[in-house]
């Protein structure tokens, strides 16, 4: 894809985005919310038009082949998009048949997706009786039944527990490796991100911030920091700036800060320093910059207010439930 | 075209799976049209003389009108499923599908349709049971014809309620318009009373009334009154469903560039 704009009338909600995703990928996008993540989704997925650039799917144009697109991808969007009066089973079918997978075909793959997220035995049950964790495994089936080339999640583990969220990620880097399928995710938790995806771009007020493996962003941001506890930091600072194998090295009350590549190889050469020379050492911590501290350090502290959170929506829908059946 | 027929059948089967799955509706939709039936039939029928002039009681008279009511309220309210699946995003799953947009829209119409039409015949088999149309006024040709309006009636409800549920995106507006449009629909169809005597205004009103052309032609078929010959009934109710399904599949259209 290059250089996608989107504007909603006089909001540009994407403001010149390019990334190219290979193949056999896990490709994260993070940003803040209404950073432009689930639109830069939707077009990718044809379900809305763009201003102006150009989208491509293994060369087919998103807007001007749409059905080729369609047919290329799976998505599991951020909202439900299950129908909950019908079964799994019945919805995995209706799945099935829009995508032109038939007869024997078509139970093999529905008996195939299902037993990936281990839903065999309630998919015939209502979807409205499953729960929240359930349902989202039903649609990560959902997506990749027909085989796609590429999958789009879009925050699939939103106001999951830690242990369905987990499943979930197994499932996905299970389809990544087997199905060689390319994913493009996006999330929040950027523990998951950080595990899971080979490389992440950083997206904020429709712009590309930075793109890159998680690690070199991770480096960027200076590499591990290592405290030293110790009651002599002058003598021991002049002995590590001598031998030239650390960054930056600062002062503080009774120790020392030293930031560089290799922390945890570092601490024990640090300590055998200090021995020869005779200095106590008191204590030592290692910290890795977290891919949250870059993600903060490039987005900045800032809450961002979105006019229609997935939560809200959640209760929307809820309200909207409730008013169903009112007689005319 | 296989594409087509695959993802018309595919939508119209998730309709009737739906349907099956809460009957409530279908006796609810009848429900409403056999208690008008009941005390308007028999309260009118007993406080006035029918002056129309025919040879059938004011309660026979109304019944075709009756069904053509059941169709009409359980048809135009289908719409509002579709409101319901983009709220409940299950839209997304079908607007991402490779599959022809017609196709949805003809899926969804022919879907709506069949449960209406259910309905319909629901009622119908009840007024005939109850003896309010007799057995001996009822023929295999005017009840197969009274089937074809039935389906035609109700795919223009049906479009209807397509075209203002890609329009609005609440439930409430939803329920707002459907229920400013119903009222008129259904009096100024002939279901309640002829249009014959009443004044010029109000026949040319009703001349723009789709469902004026369905009732004429049920009640032709079924019990053998009518203002116009059957076939331009028919035919009447066979453009305006064409019209009213042209514009639903470009309403539609609209939703997904939202």
């Amino acid at each position: 894809m290059r250089n996608l704009v989107k504007r909603f009338g006089k909001f540009t909600a994407l403001d010149g985005i390019s990334f190219e995703v290979k193949e056999g990928e896990i490709f994260g996008l993070l940003g803040p919310n209404g950073a432009g993540k689930t639109t830069t989704i939707s077009i990718l997925s044809t379900t809305i038009n763009l201003t102006s650039g150009h989208a491509s799917i293994y060369n087919r144009d998103v807007v001007k082949s749409k059905d080729d697109a369609r047919k290329l991808i799976g998505i599991v969007f951020q909202d439900p998009s299950l129908d909950e009066e019908l079964t799994g089973r019945e919805n995995l079918d209706f799945h099935a048949r829009l995508y032109g997978i038939k007869g024997n075909d078509k139970r093999e793959a529905i008996d195939r997706v299902l037993k990936l997220v281990e839903l065999e035995d309630k998919a015939d049950k209502q979807v409205k009786t499953y729960s929240g964790g359930m349902k989202r495994r039903l649609e990560i089936a959902r997506g990749f039944m027909h085989k796609p080339k590429v999958l789009f999640l879009d925050e699939p583990t939103i106001g999951l527990d830690p242990q369905t969220r987990r499943k979930i990620w197994e499932y996905i880097v299970k389809l990544n490796k087997k199905e060689k399928l390319t994913i493009l995710l996006t999330t929040h938790y950027m523990e998951e991100a950080d595990a899971i995806c080979s490389r992440i771009a950083i997206i904020d007020h429709g712009r590309i911030i930075r793109l890159d493996t998680a690690e070199k962003l991770k480096d960027s941001l200076g590499g591990d920091v290592i405290k030293i506890g110790t009651g002599n930091p002058k003598r021991l600072m002049a002995i590590l700036k001598k031998c030239k194998l650390f960054g930056s090295i600062k002062e503080f009350n009774n120790g020392l800060e030293i930031t560089t590549n290799n922390g945890s190889h570092a601490i024990p050469k640090i300590i055998e320093l200090a021995k020869d020379a005779g200095i106590d050492v008191a204590y030592t911590t290692l910290n890795r910059p977290t891919l949250e501290d870059v993600f903060i350090s490039l987005t900045g502290n800032a809450i961002r207010e979105e006019s229609a959170s997935s939560a809200d929506q959640l209760k929307a829908n809820q309200e909207a439930r409730d008013t169903r059946g009112k007689p005319i | 075209m296989a594409n087509l027929f695959e993802t018309i059948y595919t939508l119209w089967l998730r309709e009737i799976l739906r349907f099956v799955k809460s009957k409530s509706r279908v006796i609810g939709s009848g429900g409403q049209p056999l208690i008008w039936l009941a005390i308007i039939g028999v309260g009118f029928g007993s406080a006035f003389t029918f002056a129309s002039g025919q040879h059938v009681s004011y309660i026979t008279f109304m019944a075709p009108g009756i069904i053509g009511m059941t169709i009409l309220f359980a048809s135009i309210f289908t719409g509002v499923n579709i409101i319901w699946d983009r709220q409940f995003g299950f839209m997304k799953e079908i607007l991402v599908s490779p599959v022809p947009r017609l196709g949805i829209v003809l899926g969804k119409i022919a879907g709506s349709t069949t449960v209406s039409l259910l309905a319909g015949l629901v009622v119908l088999a009840i007024v005939v049971i109850a003896g309010v149309i007799p057995l001996g006024m009822l023929s295999i040709i005017g009840i197969a014809i009274a089937l074809l309006f039935m389906i035609v009636i109700s795919s223009i409800f049906v479009a209807i309620g397509v075209i203002i549920a890609s329009t609005v995106s609440s439930i409430e507006a939803y329920n707002v318009i459907i229920n400013f449009l119903v009222l008129p629909v259904f009096f100024l169809s002939g279901a309640l009373f002829p249009l014959s005597n009443a004044p010029l205004w109000m026949k040319a009103l009703a001349a723009t009334d789709p469902l004026l052309y369905g009732v004429d032609g049920l009640r032709g078929s079924l019990i053998g009154i009518h203002n116009s010959p059957i076939y331009l009934d028919f035919v009447a109710v066979l453009a305006i469903a064409v019209f009213f399904i042209a514009i639903a599949d470009i309403a539609f259209r609209k939703i997904q560039s939202k």
